[in-house]
């Protein structure tokens, strides 16, 4: 792989830009692989990377059905945070929230990080309670926040609706300078490159079919590419997570449901902080390009469309408004809907199923994007070891059993 | 927007009059304190979520507050049936 610089885009420009190579191969299946990652999204590709990185196994296929990053990577509203209030969620969301910083280091490609801070309103009492609740909880983790009152809030944003008159009243906020946002499609581009560079195998346009396996134990995946032969699989597959769990003939706590998300037309610079509120259902940044991206919220029913129900972003829309009133005229560009795939306690599972060498990492739901390189590096390391590493332990799947629920639904609702 | 049916009020409401109750057709074990912790979590948490046909418990939340069942497609959002609740047996035991 040849190295991104200053230097080498001097050294392309002399040659009028016609010799740089594609940054990944376009390699045939093999036979057999090590590790079949099914699902070329963020948490695959980053999953892929470190495999090869940390643990230096690199005989590995990452099978995606369309393109890299085009699912919930592509259509994500690229919040980063790890405000949670459950240790067990906020250690596994800082540990990711450590890594973004590096990524562009990392990866010698550009991620577009920048840690613009994340404030999270609070419209009552008992929303002005829970904040307080959280901040305490990060800070005694290890995590950074603060607690803001309405005043620092119209100091910070002063395009928001502060007035005591307002349709949503705005008392505080919670607010993580450490947050931000970074720009998604380079996630994906920069773990599929440095992965590709480290040897592994990324098949695009290939489908899984079918999930083989015997006497308990996973053999392969059955592609429209024909079979492939593999000592673990790893689905990392977000909403079709179900649809892959049918194939090895397992049911998972999850359901499936469009997130739906809409960018603006290019503003100037107005919003120099993502603003989330979690009791209105919406919330905003502005992109380095100058767009709004907006998000809003989940469908309250199970569906694969990657669209959304009309009410659900009309509500968003309303919200956005009465908090920001001069963003009421600007224009929406774009609008789309991801599956997102929701557990009963709005956490993640990592880990090993039933059927032997066959693993799941998903379950991310509404906010997977911000955990890219923290989820692909524990993964990994629970597949290199076959055994659950320190952080993804609490989100096995047997905890459903167990009745361990890790309950994330207050900081992970809408927030993403 | 889905247009829903009403199985009792007989005509079909806009989406926003209804809450969906998630997955129908899961029987409830008989005796709950017989089953193993895993077959506890299987009826309480594990869904089958396809991407397809799918059979639903929804309520009519704003109109006569009473459940039924759906068969809807979770891929064209098409709604095959709604019936009253009862009328369609359980497809789906726990104990297996």
């Amino acid at each position: 792989m040849s190295r991104y610089s200053a230097l080498a885009l001097v050294r392309h420009a002399l040659s009028r830009h016609r010799r740089w190579q594609p940054a990944w191969r376009e390699p045939e299946p093999k036979r057999h692989y090590d590790v079949v990652i099914v699902g070329g999204g963020g948490h695959g590709l980053a999953t892929a990377y470190y495999l090869a990185k940390n643990h230096g196994i690199s005989n590995v296929a990452v099978v995606e059905k369309g393109w890299l990053g085009g699912g919930n990577t592509g259509r994500n509203t690229t919040i980063v945070r790890s405000n949670y209030l459950r240790d067990e969620a906020a250690q596994l969301y800082e540990f990711a929230l450590k890594l973004w910083p590096g990524l562009s280091a990392e990866l010698n490609f550009n991620v577009m990080f920048s840690a613009r801070g994340v404030l999270n309103l609070g419209h009552t009492l008992q929303d002005m309670r829970d904040i307080e609740r959280r901040v305490n909880a990060n800070r005694l983790g290890g995590i950074d926040g603060e607690v803001m009152d309405r005043t620092r809030v119209q100091e910070m944003v002063p395009i928001l609706n502060c007035s005591p008159n307002a349709r949503y009243p705005i008392l505080g906020a919670s607010w993580q300078p450490s947050g931000g946002v970074a720009r998604h499609d380079a996630v994906a581009w920069g773990f599929a490159r440095g992965a590709d560079a480290l040897g592994v195998d990324l098949l695009q346009r290939t489908e899984v079919k079918g999930i083989r396996s015997a006497d308990g134990r996973v053999q392969g995946v059955e592609t429209d590419r024909g079979f492939i032969g593999a000592d673990k699989v790893a689905c990392v597959t977000a909403g079709h997570s179900g649809v892959l769990a049918a194939m090895a003939g397992l049911r998972l706590p999850i359901e499936s449901r469009p997130l739906q998300a809409l960018v603006s037309e290019p503003l100037k610079p107005c919003l120099n902080t993502v603003v989330m509120s979690n009791a209105v259902h919406g919330y905003v940044s502005q992109s380095d390009k100058g767009d709004l991206v907006i998000g809003a919220g989940t469908d309250a029913y199970n569906g694969y469309g990657q669209r959304g129900s009309f009410h659900v972003l009309g509500h968003a829309l309303q919200a956005i408004c009465e908090l920001f009133p001069s963003f009421s005229r600007v224009r929406m560009n774009r609008h789309w809907g991801g599956i997102v795939d929701i557990c009963p306690d709005a956490c993640p599972i990592i880990g090993e199923t039933p059927v032997t060498g066959l693993y799941f990492n998903c379950g991310w739901g509404t906010g997977g994007f911000k955990a890219t390189p923290g989820s692909g590096y524990v993964f990994a390391d629970t597949l290199a070891h076959a055994r659950p590493h320190p952080l993804a332990a609490p989100f096995a799947l047997e905890r459903f059993a167990r009745g361990a629920l890790i309950d994330e639904h207050g900081a992970a609702g809408v927030a993403h | 927007m889905l247009l829903i049916r009403c199985p009792y009020c007989c005509e079909e409401r806009s989406e926003e009059e209804f809450t969906c109750a998630g997955e129908g057709g899961i029987r409830r074990p008989a005796s709950p304190d017989d089953l193993s912790d895993a077959q506890w979590a299987d009826y309480l948490h594990f869904r089958t979520n396809p991407k397809g046909l799918h059979r639903e418990i929804w309520c009519h939340t704003a109109g006569c507050r009473r459940y039924f069942d759906v068969v809807r497609d979770t891929v064209t959002y098409a709604i095959h049936s709604t019936t009253p609740i009862g009328a369609t047996p359980a497809t789906r035991e726990t104990d297996d």
